[in-house]
């Protein structure tokens, strides 16, 4: 936070109020007078655009809870009497469907771009840890989401992902067995666990919320960053966030809606898988199972590991070792732009995940394997051997002197007016 | 720099032109999500029956659901269609025939109240007009009340053969539902 609040209520009744709950006060503190560095970027305005999408998936997912049975016997049947004989059905499901797509997009663009800029260095180490919180309760609320059509892929995929913890036994004998069956509440994956998954699909997004709301707080006790790294020294560094920021982050809402709304409304499945349009049929194994895009890099690692304990330690360490990089990282300079090596790295980082989300489309047979196998060396080399090493033995970039500068050109701040474009007054 | 009052006009216009469109972009984002909770097509294609009286006696009544209510059908004797007609309809507690398929003001004879060749088919909607059980009468061993038509158990409203109510805390006749006759013996309900 910057200074003093700047709040004024403007009417007798906006005081009164204020008096006892400022809450006005906290939004224009917040969202309408704050400090946001002058020179973010269009990747800044994906927090806005996640803000904007969990609202949207839990408007969608609650009316579509109103329409959708979850019994084994019925919930395939009642997400087509949605599609076809609920009013706006055939569009509410799609939004909520492809949303879930999006969400997981504008995600790892959020991601990549607190890689790349440092986002997660110091002060901002809490704010990263949170963002990697929710990061996990939007995997589990897509999986548990998924599963809920009962189609052959859902079916499958839960039984798949929920038979991961039996490799638990390979660690203490019985207990991975028992995991599993009590996550199932049966022998298998049945009517008891199509239940418990749609209660606790509606139940985490609203923790997802309230991560959210902890992320933002942290956010706005740091302050953003920015594509310098520096931080704000003067008041000429930043803009009051509204309507700056504000308007920014508006724009970047509708365009990232253009291509959202073409896939609703002209390709809602193409993301989807085809057997998901097949009802479950626990005596028939679909011969490619493969989860939704967003997961399939994670996906690859798990089947790169040839032992079974082995792959889901990988997968989850994947995840996981995200936490750290606060520490990981030994760099003394935040963002890439000033890290010529770490850079490279980074790109290479970027075609590792794409590598290992094509791959793990592909069925698991060689030569795939063994390129899944190099993908996941090169990815967890990315956190532990680049990160800890490069910053020590890089030579940084010559940094901008303030956030201004970088913006304004070295002799910037002085005249209003950008060189060369003087002219003299009329003579008429 | 001096804004001028044609800029501040521009500004004004934009300004509500802008306000304006994002509140009707606004609407038609929200309509769908209200819309949804109205019936749906399943629902709606629910809301007709076809029903075959061809097995119904004189003197014999049968109860169908339609749009999730029950329905009396009843097949009257000439002594339960003379008695309806003869009511006087001043002395009625309701006045109106109570019919869908009329206007509310067209006043609660026996007429009215059912169709025109097929006097002796009483058809109407089973709920109290009270507040809503299913009167009794559609048995044989049935109590129908002081005016031989329906009696409802739960407060004791009566209604006569027309299904009129007669006495008791009811307010209105007994709901008469839109219906037709395909064929002689089949009606169409709703």
């Amino acid at each position: 936070m910057s200074g003093p609040s700047s709040y004024k209520p403007q009417s007798a009744a906006a005081k009164w109020f204020d008096d006892r709950l400022p809450i006005a006060r906290l939004v224009h503190d917040s969202f309408i007078a704050f400090p946001t560095p002058r020179n973010l970027n269009y990747l800044w305005t994906f927090g806005g655009i996640l803000t904007f999408f969990l609202v949207a998936q839990i408007v969608t997912g609650v009316i579509l809870a109103m329409h959708y049975v979850p019994n084994e016997t019925m919930a395939f049947d009642s997400v087509q009497h949605i599609k076809r004989d609920v009013n706006y059905g055939w569009l509410i499901q799609p939004l909520h469907a492809v949303g879930a797509s999006f969400f997981f997009l504008a995600v790892y663009l959020h991601i990549f771009r607190g890689i790349y800029y440092g986002s997660y260095k110091a002060p901002r180490e809490v704010l990263w840890i949170l963002g990697v919180f929710i990061f996990l309760a939007m995997m589990a609320t897509g999986f548990l989401g998924y599963t809920l059509p009962w189609g052959q892929m859902s079916f499958w995929g839960a039984t798949v992902i929920t038979n991961l913890f039996s490799s638990l036994d390979g660690v203490i004998p019985g207990l991975g067995t028992a995991i599993v069956t009590w996550l199932w509440g049966g022998f298998s994956v049945g009517n008891a666990t199509l239940n418990r998954f749609f209660s606790l699909h509606y139940l985490l997004p609203f923790v997802i919320f309230g991560l959210v709301i902890l992320h933002v707080w942290a956010l706005h006790v740091a302050g953003q960053n920015n594509p310098t790294g520096l931080d704000i020294k003067q008041d000429s560094d930043a803009v009051p966030m509204s309507p700056y920021a504000v308007s920014k982050d508006v724009f970047a809402m509708v365009a990232f809606l253009i291509p959202f709304a073409y896939f609703v409304f002209f390709m809602p499945d193409w993301l989807g898988h085809a057997d998901n349009y097949i009802e479950a049929n626990p005596l028939s194994t679909p011969p490619h199972i493969v989860p939704e895009w967003y997961f399939l890099p994670f996906y690859a690692i798990l089947r790169a590991i040839p032992s079974k304990l082995g792959g889901v330690v990988a997968m989850v360490s994947a995840i996981l070792i995200l936490l750290v990089i606060p520490w990981l990282d030994t760099s003394r300079v935040r963002s890439c732009k000033y890290r010529p090596i770490f850079k490279w790295c980074f790109w290479a980082f970027v075609f590792t995940c794409l590598a290992l989300g094509y791959l793990g489309a592909m069925p698991a047979e060689q030569p795939y394997i063994f390129w899944a196998q190099v993908f996941t060396f090169l990815y967890f080399a990315f956190f532990l051997i680049a990160m800890p090493i490069v910053g020590i033995i890089e030579t940084p970039s010559r940094l901008p002197r303030s956030i201004t500068e970088s913006v304004l050109g070295k002799n910037g701040g002085g005249s209003s007016l950008p060189a060369g474009a003087a002219s003299a007054p009329e003579k008429r | 720099m001096t804004i001028d009052v044609d800029d501040s006009k521009r500004r004004d216009f934009l300004v509500l032109a802008g306000n304006a469109f994002a509140a009707v972009g606004g609407a038609a984002v929200l309509w769908p999500f209200v819309q949804q909770m109205n019936p749906d097509a399943s629902a709606l294609a629910m809301a007709s029956i076809e029903v075959d009286l061809s097995a119904i006696k004189p003197g014999q009544a049968v109860t169908v659901m339609w749009r999730g209510k029950p329905v009396f059908i009843r097949y009257r004797t000439p002594e339960e269609i003379k008695a309806a007609q003869d009511v006087n309809v001043a002395d009625l507690r309701d006045q109106s025939c109570r019919n869908d398929a009329l206007p509310e003001t067209m006043p609660a004879t026996d007429a009215d109240r059912v169709k025109k060749g097929k006097e002796n088919w009483l058809v109407l909607v089973g709920i109290c007009t009270h507040l809503g059980c299913i009167p009794k009468g559609q048995s044989i061993a049935d109590n129908r009340g002081d005016f031989g038509g329906y009696f409802c158990p739960c407060h004791g409203s009566h209604y006569d053969t027309s299904g009129r109510i007669r006495k008791g805390p009811a307010p209105r006749n007994l709901e008469v539902p839109e219906y037709s006759f395909i064929t002689d013996t089949k009606i169409k309900i709703g």
